[in-house]
């Protein structure tokens, strides 16, 4: 009933919208991407086939440092999401009474807009009169306002931790339902064995939640390389590009100077990293699925 | 009849402490000493401060009067508090309220799209066996790889040429093929739960697939359809900034996050106002939220626990 010839015709039937729609808004745009990076697109209507010139200019540039820089953020970002996110989903996971409550006032950075949250710690890092410097003034930490923004290298660590903020939430609950998953009896033979918490925790928790964590840091990584809207709003990329990730870059060229082709360049280059993250993701994704797990 | 023989083991009676312990049905493994708990609470208060501090500022932003925030030292509880900003707000961003509808109303169109568009989807992946499924099925899910910012420009000049750059579409429809991976994802785990019989039934009593479809499956679905439709909802509401940024400059159009984001870019930013806006703008995504979370827990968390 399910794979005679009308079935098939059927499935592919009911699979015609979606599939359009992806093919035109995600698929032809990909190609188009592609088809204008080897032109002079701009402004005008007109442009011309320059064959490999965009990607030439790309490599006399910084690009190689827009790479590092991008990797490193996404590196530290993904790094501190799955740290904190273990955490919380161990924490969340004990069995102490209010812990339904705790795991609903996890999840508002993940609900709200995501540029509203970025909108609060605008005003947290904000220099003269913000939260973070503030308080770290009347305790004595700091001698005077401290414009978090404003320099390279703390502007960097606050975009992460912005990132980090609005991506623990989806980890934690992710996690927590892996842990939640592991069968009970392996924590009771254990303990009636004589295993304390903490060898449960490294020998039972760790271990059976590793398929869980690895897809979710992949996950994690796609989506905080392709992370736009935290820096655009915190810092636009700067100060002096210190936070101008490869997405950053792409946008200020192609949609901030009108540059089409050079723009297309870039996110070509994004695609090509991102391709290799999926290639890596779904091999992972269906070893687990065969039961591989080690 | 079977529960005599047990009733008659019970012991008459238990020692007071044991008796305790079997009301507080706890089970050992579970049971924590003080220093435990109190690391426990310790832990949570710590990671639930890192998750919640912002929210907690942003409100008592919003309560406090401009020159105590534009004062030093700074001073973290607002003595001087009052809800002004939430009344001042509504003259100084006269469109707070377009912005708002503007929100909900792209979400909501959004939503339904996604709907049509992944429930007959989700269904053939669940239900049929054709040539290509698995790679079809992988396809779909690496259109989640890429961001709306990588295909900006593409995106653009595809938007110009329908002639809807500066509309709702401009910000609806490319909103919506980044959100059909997940919902085809969710949908697709929640039909193949349904038992095969039901449909077989049917089919033998001579029911067409339409019939089928839409008596059959889609009832029963209807619950999974719920939380799908949820997730995108929020998604689409938590993920209106890059489209409408780029593809729309009438601000009578904006979504809260662009419209706001106006006010947060000015010299002099009126933080007060800008809090309450943002809270009053969060406000019917969080009621949708308290209510359903559940069921949303329940499908972001499909993927992590095996099928």
């Amino acid at each position: 009933m399910t794979s005679s010839k009308s079935a098939v015709l059927f499935a592919l039937v009911l699979l015609i919208p979606a599939t359009l729609y992806v093919l035109i808004i995600v698929l032809y745009p990909l190609a188009d991407t592609i088809n204008l990076s080897f032109t002079n697109a701009g402004l005008k209507q007109a442009y011309d086939w320059v064959g490999g010139t965009n990607y030439a200019k790309i490599f006399n540039s910084t690009f190689a440092s827009v790479i590092g820089r991008t990797f490193l953020w996404t590196f530290f970002s993904v790094g501190l999401k799955m740290v904190i996110g273990t955490f919380g989903a161990v924490l969340l996971n004990a069995a102490v009474p209010g812990r339904a409550l705790f795991r609903v006032l996890t999840l508002p950075p993940w609900i709200i807009p995501m540029a509203i949250g970025i909108f609060m710690w605008g005003w947290l890092y904000n220099g003269q009169f913000g939260m973070i410097s503030g308080v770290l003034q009347n305790v004595g930490i700091l001698h005077s306002p401290f414009a978090w923004l404003a320099y390279g290298n703390t502007a960097f660590w606050a975009t992460i931790l912005t990132d980090v903020w609005i991506g623990v939430p989806m980890v934690t609950i992710y996690l927590l339902a892996a842990i939640q998953s592991i069968p009970r009896d392996l924590y009771e033979a254990a303990w009636s064995d004589g295993a304390g918490r903490w060898y449960r925790f490294r020998r039972i928790t760790l271990p059976l939640m590793r398929p869980a964590a690895v897809t979710m840091s992949m996950l994690s990584l796609i989506a905080t390389f392709n992370s736009f809207d935290i820096i655009w709003i915190l810092t636009q990329g700067g100060p002096n590009g210190q936070t101008t990730t490869m997405i950053i870059d792409t946008y200020k060229t192609a949609i901030g100077s009108y540059k089409y082709g050079e723009g297309a360049a870039r996110a070509v280059m994004i695609c090509i990293f991102l391709s290799i993250f999926c290639f890596f993701y779904f091999r992972i994704v269906s070893r687990f699925s065969k039961g591989d797990v080690r | 009849m079977t529960d005599a023989p047990i009733a008659i083991v019970q012991p008459v009676a238990l020692p007071a402490a044991v008796a305790r312990r079997r009301i507080n049905e706890t089970p050992m493994i579970d049971r924590y000493r003080w220093w435990e708990t109190a690391g426990i609470y310790l832990g949570l208060v710590v990671f639930l401060l890192f998750v919640l501090a912002p929210f907690i500022e942003g409100f008592l932003v919003s309560l406090k009067p401009l020159d105590h925030l534009f004062s030093s030292p700074y001073r973290f509880w607002p003595d001087d508090g009052s809800f002004n900003a939430y009344v001042t707000m509504w003259t100084s961003v006269p469109l707070l309220g377009r912005y708002i509808f503007n929100s909900l109303f792209i979400s909501l169109v959004a939503t339904v799209v996604v709907l049509l568009l992944v429930v007959p989807a989700a269904y053939a992946f669940a239900r049929f066996e054709f040539p290509g499924q698995g790679v079809m099925l992988g396809a779909f899910l690496a259109v989640n790889m890429f961001s709306g910012a990588v295909l900006l420009i593409p995106l653009y000049r595809l938007m110009r040429t329908f002639g809807l750059l500066n509309s709702y579409f401009a910000m609806i429809v490319p909103g919506v093929a980044f959100l059909i991976p997940t919902g085809i994802w969710l949908l697709r785990a929640y039909i193949m739960r349904i038992p095969r019989e039901l449909d077989e039934a049917a089919w033998v009593d001579g029911a067409s697939r339409f019939y089928i479809f839409r008596r059959v499956i889609l009832p029963l679905a209807m619950p999974g359809i719920v939380v799908v439709a949820i997730s995108t909802f929020i998604g689409a509401y938590a993920q209106q900034f890059i489209f409408a940024l780029t593809f729309n400059s009438k601000s009578e159009l904006m979504p809260l996050a662009v419209g706001l984001f106006a006010f947060f870019g000015k010299e002099r930013v009126v933080w007060n106002e800008l809090m309450a806006a943002s809270f009053v703008g969060v406000l019917p995504v969080m009621i949708v939220f308290f209510f359903l979370q559940r069921y949303l827990v329940a499908g972001m968390t499909a993927g992590a626990v095996k099928q």
